[in-house]
C-alpha cells in the first residue's frame, strides 16, 4: 500500500512539474523578464518607466518615435513640415491606421490626445513636454497643424515620447487596465504580480514583417531570481538585468548572449549646492578628485559601466569626453580641502534603494573616509528619498541616476534639488540650444554646456549607468542600448 | 451552562474583542502611514511632474482631503466591505486582495501542512530515541533548520530543481487559470522553503514537550495497563503534548506570513506579500491599510481558534475560559 502511495505521488509530481518543460518549444512567441512591473499600462498617467518598457513602440505609437539608436523616426506622422520661423509644424499622418478597438485613428485623435495631456486637470507625469504647444488645427482627418509659441528644435523629439503616444477618447478612461492603441501588437491579458501578455496586431501595417505572434512580460524583481528564470529557461531575454555580478557566469555560457550597452541614467554623486561646505566649488572639485570613478565601477557595476564627466550621455553626438578633468588624487583633494578651512567634515550620504546607489555609496564612503570626510550611510525606501532629498533639498550628498534622455537642463532649474548656483547661465545655453535649427551648432552649444557643469564641479558625475541585456543566444533583434526606456519588440525574431 | 453554551459564550467574547483590536488597530495604522514621509502622487508621476500635475492627481486621488475625513471615508468604506481603489493599480483593493490570497492562502496551507506533517513524527520519534544517535542527529538538524533562513533555502532549491533537474519552474505563477497543475507546480518549492525553517521549529517544541509528558504518572498508568512504550507515547503522551504545539503553529501565522513576503519575492509569486512589499514602494497608502488591516484580524483570528483548539484537546480548560 505504501508503495502504490509514493507511486502516485510521484506520478503526480511528474505530471504537475510536466508543463514547464512543453512551452520553450514555441518559436513566435517570446517571455521577457523585466525587474520593476508596471502599476498600470497608460504611459500617459503615470512616470513609472515599466509602463513604457512594455508598452512602448509595441502597444501605442505616437507622431513620432525614437529608434534603437536615439534618432526621431516617422510613426504616426508619416512626414512634417516646419515652417521658417520654427513655429508652425504641418504633419501628414498616415492613412488608414486604426486603434485595437477599430476606431479610426485621424487629425481629430492627435489633437484629443495632445490636449489632454495640457489640461488643467493632466495627470501627465511629463507635461512641461507639451507647454510649448500653442495651438492645434486639424485642416483635414490626415493633417495636423502644430504652432508653437516659442521656436523648440526639440518638439520631434520630444512627440517622441512615451508620454505623448495617440490615444482614442473612447478608450482613455480604461487604458490602464485594457491599454488601446494603434500599435503591432493588442493587449491579450494581465496577472497582476506576474505578467502582461501582448498578441499580435494582424491588422497592422507592418504585421507581415512582425516575426512574433505573443509576447510576455514577466515581472522578476529578486536579483536572484532574475538569473535562475534564464537559466531554468522561464524567460527567454532579460533586457535589463539587475544582477551586474551575474555578468559573467552568463558570458561563459554559450545559451545566452550578453549585451551591455547605455542607457539615458547619468548617475551622479549629487551633492547639495547651497549647504555649507558645499556652496564652494573647492570643495566639490576636492570630492571630484576624491573618487576613483574605475574603482567604483569595478565594485558597483563589476565594470559595467562607462564613467563619464560630465551630466551628458556618451550614446549622444554632442557627448564631451570630461572624465580626465579631475583625475583620482587624493592628495589633491586633502590639499583643496585645507585651501577652503574645511577640517573633520561630517556628512550624511543618503541612498535609495537600487543596487548601483547603495553599492556605489560603500564604497564612496570609504573614498570620503580616505580625505578626512566621514560619509554616514543612511539607506532610505524611494518614496522617502522623493520627498526629503528631491522635493525637499534635505540633504547632504545622494547618489542618483537621472534616466531621463537629454536632460542636463535641469541644471537651469533654480530649485532643482542639487541647487546648482550659476543655474541662470546654463539656463541660458539651453534657450539658446532651442532657439538653434542648426545641429552642429547645437552640439557646440551642449558641449559649453558639459563644460560648464565640469568645471563647477556641480556633482561628481559617476558612470553612465549601463543596459545589461542577456538572452536566449538564438534571439536577435532586441535593443543593445536604452535611448529611452523601452523594449521595442518589433525587430525580434528567432533564429533557427 | 452546558459545553456548547460556553462555547458560545467564548466565541462573543472573541468576537468583540475582535471588533475593538481592529478599529484601535486601524487608529494606529492610520495615524503611522499617515506621518509616513513619501507622497504618492510625487511617487507615480516622478520627478519631472509639476506642481499642478501633482495637485491634480492628489485631487482625484483624495489626498487633498484632511486626515480625519480621509480616516472615516476608508473606515467607513471598510465597514461595508468596501476596501476603496488602489491609487497605484487603479481597481478596487478588495479584487486586489482577493487575487493576491488565491496565491497566498493555498501557499501558507501547503506550507503550514508540510510543515506539521514532518514536524511532529519527527519530533516524537526524536523524543522516543532520546539521548541516542538518531535523537541528537535530528536535534542537530532542526537545529541548522532553525538558523537557515528560508529565502537562502528557496534559492537552494531553485538551483536543484529548476536549474538542475528543471522539475519545477524557477518561479513565477501562471495563474489558476492555467489549470491546477501548473499553479499547485508553481507553489511546490516555494512552500517547501517556508515549511522547512518551520518544522524545525515545530519539531523541537514536539521534541521537548514530548519529553515533558511522558515522566508524567499518567504514562506510567498507561504503561501499567499493559500498552508498549510506543503505544503510551502515542496514545496518550502526543495528546497533552500537543498544547504547547498547537501554540507555536499559531504563534508562527505571523511568521509565516512574514516569511511569505520574502519567499514570493525569490519565487517572483503575486502572492499577498509580494503586494505589500510593492504597495510600500509605491506609498499606495490604501492598499498598505487594507492589507495591514487584514493580517490584524488574521492574527487576532488565528489566536482565537488557537485557545478554541486547546479546549478540543484538553477538555478541562472549558471551565477556565469560559
Amino acid at each position: 500500500m505504501k508503495r502504490v502511495l509514493a507511486a502516485v505521488v510521484v506520478a503526480g509530481l511528474a505530471a504537475v512539474a510536466w508543463p514547464s518543460a512543453v512551452g520553450a518549444q514555441a518559436r513566435d512567441q517570446l517571455v521577457l523578464g523585466m525587474q520593476l512591473e508596471p502599476p498600470h499600462l497608460d504611459p500617459t498617467a503615470g512616470a513609472a518607466g515599466a509602463i513604457r518598457e512594455v508598452t512602448y513602440a509595441n502597444l501605442f505609437e505616437g507622431l513620432t518615435r525614437l529608434d534603437r539608436r536615439g534618432q526621431v523616426q516617422p510613426q504616426l506622422a508619416e512626414r512634417w513640415t516646419i515652417s521658417p520661423d520654427g513655429l508652425s509644424y504641418r504633419f501628414s499622418l498616415r492613412a488608414g491606421v486604426r486603434f485595437h478597438d477599430g476606431t479610426p485613428f485621424d487629425s481629430a485623435s492627435v489633437k484629443f490626445t495632445l490636449e489632454r495631456a495640457m489640461a488643467p486637470d493632466s495627470t501627465n507625469a511629463q507635461k512641461q513636454l507639451f507647454e510649448p504647444i500653442a495651438s492645434i488645427e486639424t485642416p483635414d482627418p490626415l493633417t495636423v497643424v502644430i504652432t508653437l509659441k516659442r521656436p523648440t528644435a526639440s518638439f520631434l523629439y520630444n512627440l517622441a515620447w512615451g508620454d505623448a503616444v495617440m490615444m482614442a477618447p473612447g478608450s482613455v478612461a480604461t487604458n490602464r487596465e485594457r491599454p488601446i492603441g494603434t500599435g503591432p501588437f493588442r493587449f491579450d491579458s494581465r496577472t497582476p504580480g506576474d505578467r502582461v501578455v501582448l498578441v499580435k496586431n494582424p491588422d497592422h501595417r507592418d504585421a507581415a514583417t512582425i516575426a512574433l505572434n505573443r509576447v510576455v512580460f514577466r515581472f522578476i524583481s529578486d536579483p536572484q531570481a532574475q538569473v535562475a528564470a534564464l537559466r531554468a529557461g522561464d524567460v527567454d531575454a532579460f533586457p535589463n538585468l539587475g544582477p551586474a555580478e551575474a555578468v559573467d557566469g552568463f558570458r561563459r555560457d554559450a545559451r545566452f548572449t550578453v549585451a551591455i550597452g547605455n542607457t539615458e541614467g547619468e548617475t551622479i554623486l549629487a551633492l547639495n549646492n547651497s549647504k555649507a561646505p558645499f556652496t564652494d566649488v573647492r570643495v566639490r572639485r576636492a570630492i571630484a578628485h576624491a573618487i576613483d570613478k574605475g574603482a567604483v565601477i569595478d565594485g558597483a557595476m563589476s565594470g559595467t559601466a562607462k564613467p563619464i564627466g560630465s551630466h551628458f550621455s556618451p550614446n549622444h553626438p554632442a557627448y564631451v569626453d570630461l572624465t580626465s578633468r579631475y583625475p583620482y588624487n587624493p592628495a589633491e583633494a586633502r590639499r583643496l580641502l585645507a585651501e577652503a578651512g574645511v577640517r573633520d567634515l561630517r556628512v550624511t550620504l543618503r541612498l535609495p534603494p537600487p543596487a548601483y546607489a547603495r553599492r556605489s555609496g560603500e564604497i564612496i564612503a570609504a573614498m570620503l573616509a580616505d580625505v578626512g570626510i566621514t560619509a554616514t550611510i543612511e539607506a532610505v525606501e524611494f518614496p522617502r528619498w522623493l520627498e526629503t532629498v528631491f522635493r525637499n533639498a534635505d540633504f547632504d550628498m545622494t547618489i542618483i541616476a537621472h534616466t531621463e534622455p537629454m536632460d542636463i537642463n535641469i541644471y537651469g532649474r533654480p530649485t532643482y534639488y542639487f541647487r546648482y548656483q550659476n543655474h541662470a547661465r546654463l539656463q541660458a545655453i539651453m534657450d539658446e540650444v532651442e532657439r538653434t535649427g542648426d545641429e552642429a551648432a547645437r552640439n557646440r552649444l551642449y558641449g559649453d554646456a558639459q563644460r560648464l557643469l565640469s568645471e563647477d564641479a556641480v556633482n561628481v558625475f559617476l558612470f553612465q549607468l549601463p543596459k545589461i541585456g542577456v538572452w536566449n543566444a538564438r534571439l536577435e533583434g532586441l535593443w543593445e542600448n536604452s535611448p529611452l526606456q523601452a523594449n521595442d519588440v518589433t525587430g525580434v525574431r528567432w533564429r533557427n | 451552562m452546558t459545553g456548547a453554551g460556553r462555547l458560545s459564550l467564548l466565541l462573543a467574547r472573541r468576537i468583540a474583542m475582535l471588533v475593538v483590536t481592529l478599529v484601535a488597530a486601524s487608529i494606529a495604522l492610520f495615524l503611522v502611514l499617515d506621518i509616513l514621509p513619501g507622497d504618492p502622487a510625487l511617487v507615480m508621476l516622478g520627478t519631472e511632474a509639476r506642481p499642478d500635475t501633482l495637485a491634480a492627481l492628489r485631487r482625484e486621488m483624495g489626498l487633498d482631503q484632511p486626515a480625519l475625513v480621509r480616516y472615516v471615508t476608508w473606515i467607513g468604506g471598510v465597514a461595508v466591505g468596501d476596501f476603496g481603489i488602489s491609487y497605484t493599480w487603479r481597481v478596487p483593493v478588495a479584487s486586489l486582495i482577493a487575487e493576491r490570497l488565491a496565491v497566498t492562502v493555498p501557499l501558507a496551507v501547503m506550507a503550514i501542512v508540510l510543515s506539521t506533517l514532518i514536524a511532529v513524527p519527527v519530533g516524537v520519534i526524536a523524543a522516543a530515541a532520546h539521548g541516542r544517535t538518531l535523537d541528537w542527529m535530528i536535534v542537530s538538524f532542526a537545529q541548522v533548520g532553525v538558523a537557515v533562513p528560508n529565502f537562502w533555502i528557496g534559492i537552494l532549491l531553485v538551483l536543484g530543481f529548476s536549474i538542475g533537474l528543471g522539475w519545477f519552474p524557477a518561479g513565477g505563477f501562471p495563474g489558476w487559470q492555467a489549470g491546477v497543475g501548473a499553479g499547485l507546480s508553481a507553489l511546490i518549492l516555494p512552500s517547501v522553503a517556508l515549511a522547512l525553517p518551520q518544522a524545525a521549529i515545530l519539531a523541537r517544541v514536539t521534541r521537548s514537550a514530548v519529553l515533558e509528558v511522558v515522566g508524567e504518572d499518567y504514562i506510567r498508568t498507561a504503561r501499567a495497563k499493559g500498552l508498549t512504550a510506543r503505544q503510551a507515547l502515542w496514545r496518550h503522551g502526543l495528546r497533552n503534548a500537543l498544547i504547547p504545539v498547537v501554540t507555536i503553529l499559531g504563534l508562527q501565522v505571523p511568521v509565516l506570513i512574514a516569511g511569505a513576503i520574502l519567499i514570493e519575492n525569490v519565487f517572483a509569486l503575486p502572492g499577498l506579500g509580494r503586494l505589500i512589499f510593492q504597495a510600500l514602494g509605491q506609498r499606495d497608502l490604501i492598499v498598505l491599510k487594507d492589507v495591514a488591516l487584514l493580517l490584524a484580524g488574521l492574527v487576532i483570528i488565528v489566536n482565537g481558534l488557537v485557545d478554541i483548539a486547546y479546549t478540543l484537546i484538553d477538555p478541562r480548560l472549558k471551565d477556565r475560559l469560559a
